[in-house]
């Protein structure tokens, strides 16, 4: 993975995998407390706790096609590599909540890349599913949530061809202005 | 077009965009889309299927072929990562892996205008003859 952006594309794959109908991604970058903290949240079937103790080996897939299962242990080293973390919480039943802390000067760091267009990939691909979207910087804060933009679209489908490239502009503008590092 | 930055925008572009939704609702019915799923588990990502996405999003709109344009899991060939599936209208899926760019520009023009075959096709769902 080039940069932090897809990961988190990677990790929802999981999310819809587990059948979640509203998947939360927040970005908080804490420049006093030196965190980049990425939370992804969702509403799924859950991980066992076997399964769970398991998911950072990378010889763990609930997959079939194939025996490995990178997209987890890919993020861990990446926000270990930088003196951060990666946890797991989870509930049979109630759904899943992936926290990466990475150091936020840490030159090991990612860049985040693309957010805008991997949130739009994922609200376009899964129309079903909400997103909702925040990236603060310190007490800045920016707030995409696919529950009010299908309000203001009254009936007009997310996925519509013509509604994709504004759905990134308007997200790209707003993160202008949070003066993401 | 004016810049959207918030969703009161967003409401404004909306009836601009309706009528254009309206038009083509009403020409035709969803079954005669052009069905592209990208494969975009880790091993796709990895590989530069967000990019080729992205490209197939903006190029299919751009050239005004009316297709959908979704995400699927890994099916299994990592190695020809990233790999997409194309279904045009009434016809067998195909499964074309090392698309780039480039590739998705050839597909687009030769296969999803043309139907003529790209190399590259993986005989995911090949039927012989005896099994027919």
């Amino acid at each position: 993975m080039k940069d932090l952006s897809l990961h988190i594309l990677d990790i929802a794959q999981n999310s819809i995998t587990a059948k979640a109908s509203l998947i939360q991604i927040a970005i908080a970058e804490d420049t006093v407390a030196d965190t980049y903290t990425i939370t992804i949240t969702d509403n799924g079937c859950g991980i066992p706790p076997e399964m769970l103790a398991k998911v950072t080996d990378p010889y763990t897939t609930s997959r079939t096609t194939r025996k490995v299962g990178l997209g987890i242990p890919l993020f861990k080293q990446n926000a270990e590599r930088t003196g951060g973390q990666l946890t797991l919480e989870s509930e049979v039943g109630k759904g899943t909540v992936l926290t990466a802390v990475f150091v936020h000067s840490n030159i090991d760091r990612p860049i985040l890349g693309d957010i805008a267009g991997v949130v739009v990939i994922l609200v376009s691909a899964n129309p079903k599913i909400d997103f909702v979207y925040s990236h603060s910087v310190n007490s800045n804060r920016y707030v995409f949530d696919t529950r009010e933009v299908r309000e203001a679209l009254d009936g007009l489908p997310l996925n519509e061809p013509s509604v994709i490239p504004l759905l990134k502009e308007m997200i790209a503008s707003n993160l202008e202005e949070l003066q993401i590092g | 077009m004016a810049k959207v930055k918030s969703l009161a925008d967003l409401k404004k572009m909306k009836e601009q965009l309706q009528s254009k939704v309206d038009l083509r609702e009403k020409g035709e019915d969803p079954e005669s889309r052009v069905q592209i799923k990208v494969a975009m588990a880790t091993c796709g990502i990895a590989s530069g299927a967000k990019t080729v996405m992205d490209y197939f999003l903006e190029e299919l709109d751009k050239r005004s072929i009316d297709a959908v344009i979704t995400q699927t899991g890994c099916m299994g060939y990592c190695y020809a990562e990233p790999t997409i599936e194309v279904k045009l209208p009434g016809q067998e899926p195909v499964v074309i892996g090392y698309v780039d760019v480039k590739k998705a520009d050839e597909i687009i023009e030769k296969y999803i205008k043309n139907g003529e075959l790209v190399d590259g096709i993986i005989p995911m769902n090949y039927n012989t003859i005896d099994n027919q």
